[in-house]
């Protein structure tokens, strides 16, 4: 097989290990409870406070995935993509490879989460739709006390 | 239901399998509780625009229903540690949406007791279309 050129720019490889910038998330009681609605959740420890307090928890717990919502104003979204980490690709087409949720610590009503993203790897495949970029993404989340709670690992395939 | 124990799990179990119908309004009650606002999931026309024969569920809702799926089974005193899957086949709306888990092993480690698991969701024709793993932390009768 004859080695064609690489999709992978010196650009994305400088952008390996790179920290985006902070986005802080804000957990409140209805964030909690309007995820685990939607879920399907009928634990009342994600709607009521008294209930998440008997079982130890701080306040109403955030269901599993839910790490609080960024504050999103119309016009002056964030830019919250790998290519705010610093690189473009000419392949328009995104598949979200899956995600992983490792947890340190529960998060709860009241929290103040922030989260910061880093590309972590970037692979090239060759797919049955032709050339694909793998990037690996890893999203760390620290609580108002500054202590790791969640790290989320990620990917996603342009193609 | 009853609480389950460190003691009582074995290789190769089967843990209780969670349904979640996902019509239009599960659809839009998920858009709202998670933020994602793409309206290949909610809106028709506009998914059929961009070559879908319909709307599809989202991928973090059948993660977020596996992460129920192992809440609700280690009950109040355990623990979800971690839960990863990946989105391999879609699945359609108006179609339910099954979370399904196997344990893989089970080891004690700096004094937590702990369960890995593999799980995944299937659509109604059994095909896992998000297969994945978890651990979880469960109490001890000792």
């Amino acid at each position: 097989m004859t080695q064609t050129s690489s999709l992978i720019t010196d650009e994305m490889r400088a952008a390996i290990g790179r920290e985006g910038d902070p986005v802080v998330h804000e957990v409140d009681n209805t964030g909690c409870r309007q995820f685990a609605r939607s879920v399907g959740y009928s634990d009342p420890i994600f709607y009521e406070e008294a209930a998440a307090k008997a079982r130890g928890y701080r306040a109403v717990v955030a269901p599993p995935g839910f790490l609080g919502h960024p504050r999103v104003i119309p016009g002056k979204a964030a830019q919250r993509g790998p290519e705010s980490l610093g690189f473009q690709t000419n392949l328009k087409r995104v598949l979200n490879g899956g995600t992983d949720y490792e947890y340190f610590d529960d998060v709860c009503a009241g929290d103040t989460i922030t989260a910061t993203m880093k590309i972590s790897d970037i692979a090239e495949r060759e797919g049955r739709l032709g050339p694909m970029l793998v990037v690996s993404t890893e999203t760390t989340y620290k609580n108002q006390t500054g202590k790791v709670v969640c790290i989320l690992r990620g990917g996603f395939i342009r193609y | 239901m009853a609480q389950v124990y460190f003691e009582d799990v074995t290789e190769g179990q089967e843990i209780p399998q969670v349904v979640l119908p996902c019509d239009s309004q599960r659809l839009v009650l998920w858009a709202a509780g998670s933020g994602d606002y793409y309206q290949i999931h909610y809106d028709k026309d506009f998914a059929q625009g961009t070559g879908l024969p319909d709307r599809i569920t989202h991928g973090a809702l059948k993660n977020a229903l596996l992460g129920r799926m192992l809440h609700e089974w280690v009950g109040e005193k355990g623990r979800v540690r971690r839960f990863a899957c990946q989105y391999r086949g879609m699945d359609h709306i108006n179609k339910d949406v099954t979370g399904k888990g196997v344990v893989t092993g089970k080891k004690t480690e700096n004094g937590a007791n702990i369960v890995e698991l593999e799980v995944w969701t299937e659509d109604p024709d059994g095909q896992k279309t998000t297969p994945g793993t978890a651990i979880v932390e469960l109490p001890s009768k000792n």
